[in-house]
């Protein structure tokens, strides 16, 4: 059986390398594969708005001008692990994807990065949020776009806590990334001086968040930090409104807001609200005109920064295609991608550090009130901005292995 | 021991029913031997552990008319014991699944103890209540990593030489312990053993009367499904080298149901098809999402109504033989 | 604020409370599973997805329609319970005959067909649904800020349950029924038409669960999973209530809401499981339920 084999697997590497050869001679094919939620409580920040960005991306780095074609799939992971690696394996085995993107929840984009670094492909980050993406488990195969929870939690735990809100009772979705989020605040927190109260975890999904928050208000602590994102965080900032949190003199801080939870919640229940994002689409001209652009397949939504990010590394990963003149070697596409400065109209420039983690300045928003949004989208101002370097984790820090120093 | 004296149609229709057992065997493991060199290696060792889930899962249905609606209790924990004892104590592949396996067999036996006291529809919902319980307690415990699952689960050397890393490799384990393993439900549900929980299928008062301890039989089919349902989690967990909720969610209980549904509830072959049939369709349609669990309920009302012999069934009636 | 065994009580009186509303949801589904169970000898899976139609049909109503919450109370268990006969007269009525394995897995099938269109249409992120005008606010009581809905669910749900209690224990309409549950033939002869009796309460059994979406609407996220978790804990309730009596499913069910709030309070990491480990305890003690009549 094991000569067997041998001989059949011998037969289709020749066959592989001689086609391989074959197909070198004429463009290169390059096939990209957008993995999110599509339908579930992530399918707003990411979801075919993410398939829209990369397109767009697609078509401003305008591949038959440098000799290559690129194809795009897509697929819903459904938020669990192992639907993620099952696709991943897939595309990779017997579709010949290149470059998995976007990757929400945190729990399936460490899986999926697992499965990245076996094959040696690509994996374009966008949408999970842990930062151990870019810390112990850091690969030479990933790039970590948009944002992570250490960047979150240093941008609005700093700001909170330096504005009074000293006391915190952290109410944490139970999965990696609510970990990591718990966990680089309360760091965060402590280290400006301020305390945690107590916390509690919640199932991934939760709908009826009552308990949590009665526990929340029997701890009087003056923050309720909401370590979660997506539907939880607008259920939780719902209900809280029903058992008048606030109105007991306790705010919650949306560690993990994006745009589309503003609007869903509407500008009357979110106003106030503090939150950071690295991309706003109405912060200058150079958004602005993205924006619209990608609300021609999306009419009447806004992109979330992690829909930005998709396009913005996928145009820098195709970039760095093209001038390697071949995508088959991952960690080599992602060494190149790092030697390369990056330039976009939605971050601006900006680089790829060593451990994988793309540094752009971070903005701390306030959610305005109903009567100063002018127009369909005019939700935020800015309060802060901190300069890149500032903004995320130093890299010795990480604990990232490839990081020797 | 007194001679057995038995009518020479029984013989007959049993020399019938081993020759297409023989014939449906031979087809399964030619396909099985030949599939890996044209199809997606990695797909078809899901089928194989799915098939034998299913098989698992028929053994109680089918021969003792018991449905479990909690069975992906054992085959996710299972999973968990032998995902956690390869990764987090490195031990050896076979370890680690006779670990799940013997976690999946005490399950059973405890699930098996508190199920049985009820009937039908009643142990249908205790099964289900019992499996929601440990899914609830798998989203807690450390040791399930929760959402996260436990990741990165080493394939490791199965018996110090042979490289589980490898596909193939892993393929050829896999192919031989299932059909191993369905084998050997073959050989019980073809014993004195089988013979008296098809009895109880039939007609447990009757059973009863006739002097047979019925409750203990029915747990002893009870555990032995636990505990290959918890044979194929263990396989599952090592390779895809990872063990997630999904594997203890009652999607997971509701989709050995209808593999072995379709298939045909009680017959030989069945599970095979099923799992085969519900892969192909889960993995084909992924990127359609959510349409998957629409196709999933259409498919158990069509069986239901129109389709209760499923595939193997009515392929069997067709040909008038037993599969 | 004071201290019960080292809980404030705030903490204690709120979480019992809450407790309260849960089981309010308890009893009402499991009240509804019994009335079907009771009549159809079929478990309804369906029974979940039936509660999750009823709290989007609140929402479509208020949504496209603009009716409110209190028409809502009526018009939507009326429509979904319709929704409900024509299962029953499509699907249900050719099972009788066969094992209950059938029914259980029938309903099972509906329940993911119901629960996948939703999905498909509304995503899992949920649908806004107000609390009604005059019920907004709450009360501060002292010991907790009880909202003034979460109060209606409470009492409104006791009302409810005692009506559907005193119309099939005590009139005429309920005692046809449970005759023509112990022996249909023998009701038949007497001229009762039993197949309608049977739709109109597998209708009237959906029409409870849609109630309870209704209710659930305003303060539960509105999203095509809401009935599937549930569902599950129901058919705990209905185990360790058995499935002999109206009132057994009743009061099981807020009795086992307040066990939920009080674990909330003492011991939170086992609140999810605590009902299942009671259902344990009690197949171990009393296999036929606290109610039940021994098989």
């Amino acid at each position: 059986m094991k000569l067997q084999m041998r001989i059949t697997g011998g037969l289709a590497f020749a066959l592989a390398a001689l086609l391989g050869t074959a197909a070198q001679a004429e463009d290169i094919t390059v096939k990209l594969g957008v993995l999110n939620d599509m339908s579930s409580l992530y399918s707003d920040i990411g979801g075919q708005g993410s398939v829209v960005a990369a397109k767009m991306a697609i078509a401003d780095f305008n591949p038959a001008a440098h000799g290559m074609k690129v194809e795009l799939v897509n697929a819903d992971h459904l938020n669990k692990p192992d639907v993620g690696t099952n696709i991943a394996r897939q595309w990779f085995d017997v579709d010949h994807v290149d470059a998995i993107i976007d990757v929400p929840t945190s729990s399936v984009a460490l899986a999926v990065n697992e499965v990245v670094r076996e094959k040696n492909r690509v994996f374009l980050i966008s949408g999970a949020a842990s930062s151990d993406l870019t810390g112990p488990k850091c690969s030479p195969n990933s790039v970590h776009w948009t944002y992570d929870t250490w960047m979150l939690a240093n941008s609005t735990g700093k700001s909170i806590v330096k504005t009074g809100g000293t006391t915190w009772f952290f109410l944490t979705s139970d999965y990696a990334f609510g970990h990591a989020l718990e966990r680089d605040t309360k760091a965060v927190v402590l280290a400006n001086g301020g305390q945690v109260l107590g916390g509690v975890l919640h199932p991934l999904n939760t709908q009826d968040f009552s308990s949590f928050l009665l526990q929340a208000q029997a701890s009087k602590a003056k923050i309720i930090g909401l370590a979660n994102a997506g539907g939880d965080t607008i259920n939780a900032i719902k209900q809280g409104a029903e058992f008048g949190i606030t109105v007991g003199g306790q705010n919650f801080a949306g560690l993990l807001v994006f745009i589309n939870d503003v609007q869903a919640l509407g500008l009357k229940t979110a106003q106030g609200l503090i939150l950071t994002e690295t991309f706003y689409w109405d912060m200058n001209d150079g958004t602005r005109a993205w924006t619209k652009r990608w609300q021609a397949e999306r009419p009447g939504k806004f992109p979330a920064m992690t829909v930005a990010g998709v396009y913005a590394e996928t145009l820098h990963y195709l970039k760095a295609v093209a001038a390697l003149k071949s995508a088959t070697d991952g960690k080599a596409v992602v060494a190149k991608m790092k030697d390369m400065p990056t330039d976009d109209p939605l971050f601006g420039k900006g680089y790829i550090r060593a451990d994988g983690r793309k540094i752009h300045p971070a903005y701390l928003f306030e959610v305005k009130k109903p009567e100063e949004s002018k127009y369909d989208g005019d939700v935020y101002k800015l309060r802060a901005t901190a300069a890149a370097e500032e903004a995320f984790r130093p890299l010795k820090d990480g604990g990232c292995p490839m990081v020797t120093n | 021991m007194m001679e057995r004296v038995v009518d020479p149609l029984v013989l007959q229709k049993r020399r019938e029913a081993s020759v297409s057992f023989a014939v449906g065997l031979a087809a399964l493991a030619g396909f099985f031997a030949v599939a890996p060199f044209i199809m997606y290696p990695v797909f078809l060792m899901q089928v194989l552990c799915f098939a034998l889930f299913a098989c698992a899962f028929n053994l109680l249905i089918g021969y003792v008319g018991l449905v479990s609606f909690g069975h992906a209790l054992y085959f996710g924990w299972a999973s968990y014991f032998s995902a956690y004892t390869a990764k987090a104590w490195g031990w050896p592949p076979e370890a680690a699944i006779l670990t799940g396996t013997a976690a999946a067999a005490v399950l059973g036996v405890i699930a098996g103890g508190l199920a049985i006291r009820r009937q039908g529809i009643y142990f249908a919902m205790i099964t289900l209540a019992l499996a929601q319980m440990m899914y609830l307690v798998a989203l807690r415990v450390k040791m399930t990593g929760g959402e996260d699952g436990i990741q990165a689960v080493p394939r490791g050397w199965l018996f110090g030489r042979f490289d589980l890393a490898n596909d193939m490799t892993m393929y050829a384990v896999v192919a031989v312990v299932v059909l191993a393993a369905f084998l050997l439900i073959y050989r019980i549900i073809n014993s004195p053993f089988g013979e008296v929980l098809k009895a109880i299928r039939e007609n447990e008062l009757r059973t009863v009367s006739l002097g047979y301890k019925t409750e203990r039989y029915k747990l002893v089919a009870f555990v032995l499904s636990a505990t290959l349902a918890g044979l194929a989690g263990s396989l599952k967990a090592l390779v895809f080298q990872l063990a997630s909720l999904t594997d203890v969610h009652w999607t997971m209980s509701g989709d050995v149901v209808l593999m072995t549904l379709l298939g045909g509830l009680g017959t030989v072959f069945g599970p095979f098809v099923g799992a085969f049939c519900v892969v192909a369709m889960q993995n084909y349609l992924a990127q359609f999402g959510q349409w998957v669990l629409v196709i999933q309920g259409v498919i158990f009302v069509v069986c239901v109504l129109l389709f209760r012999r499923g595939i193997i069934g009515e392929l069997a009636r067709y040909l008038r033989v037993k599969l | 604020m004071f201290e019960i065994f080292g809980i404030p009580s705030q903490a204690l009186f709120g979480q019992l409370l809450l407790g309260l509303i849960n089981g309010s949801f308890y009893a009402l589904l499991s009240l509804g599973l019994a009335v079907i169970f009771g009549m159809l000898n079929i478990i309804n899976f369906t029974h979940g997805a039936q509660y999750m139609m009823g709290a989007f049909c609140a929402y479509l109503l208020l949504q496209y329609l603009g009716i409110n919450y209190w028409a809502a109370l009526i018009i939507v268990p009326i429509v979904v319970g319709i929704f409900g006969i024509v299962i029953e007269r499509l699907f249900l009525q050719h099972l009788h005959k066969l094992d209950h394995l059938y029914g259980l897995i029938l309903t099972f099938g509906l329940a993911l067909i119901i629960e996948g269109v939703f999905r498909n249409y509304y995503g899992s992120s949920g649908q806004p649904y107000q609390v009604p005008e005059a019920l907004r606010g709450g009360r501060n009581l002292g010991f907790m800020f009880l909202p003034n809905y979460r109060a209606w669910v409470i009492a409104f749900s006791l009302v409810v349950c005692l009506a559907t209690w005193y119309a099939i224990e005590r009139t005429r309409l309920g005692s046809y029924l449970r005759a023509a549950t112990e022996n249909p033939t023998l009701v038949r002869a007497f001229g009762i038409n039993v197949p309608r009796m049977v739709t109109l309460t597998y209708g009237f059994g959906v029409a409870l669960a849609a109630l309870a979406g209704v209710m659930a609407a305003p303060i539960y996220n509105v999203s095509p999973q809401m009935g599937s978790d549930l569902i599950i804990v129901v058919f705990a309730v209905v185990v360790i209530g058995g499935m002999g009596s109206i009132m057994g499913a009743i009061v099981t069910g807020f009795v086992l809401g307040i066990v939920e709030g009080l674990t909330k309070v003492f011991f939170p990491e086992a609140s999810n499981t605590v009902i299942f480990g009671i259902m344990i305890i009690v197949l171990l003690l009393r296999p036929a339920g606290l109610f039940g009549r021994p098989a």
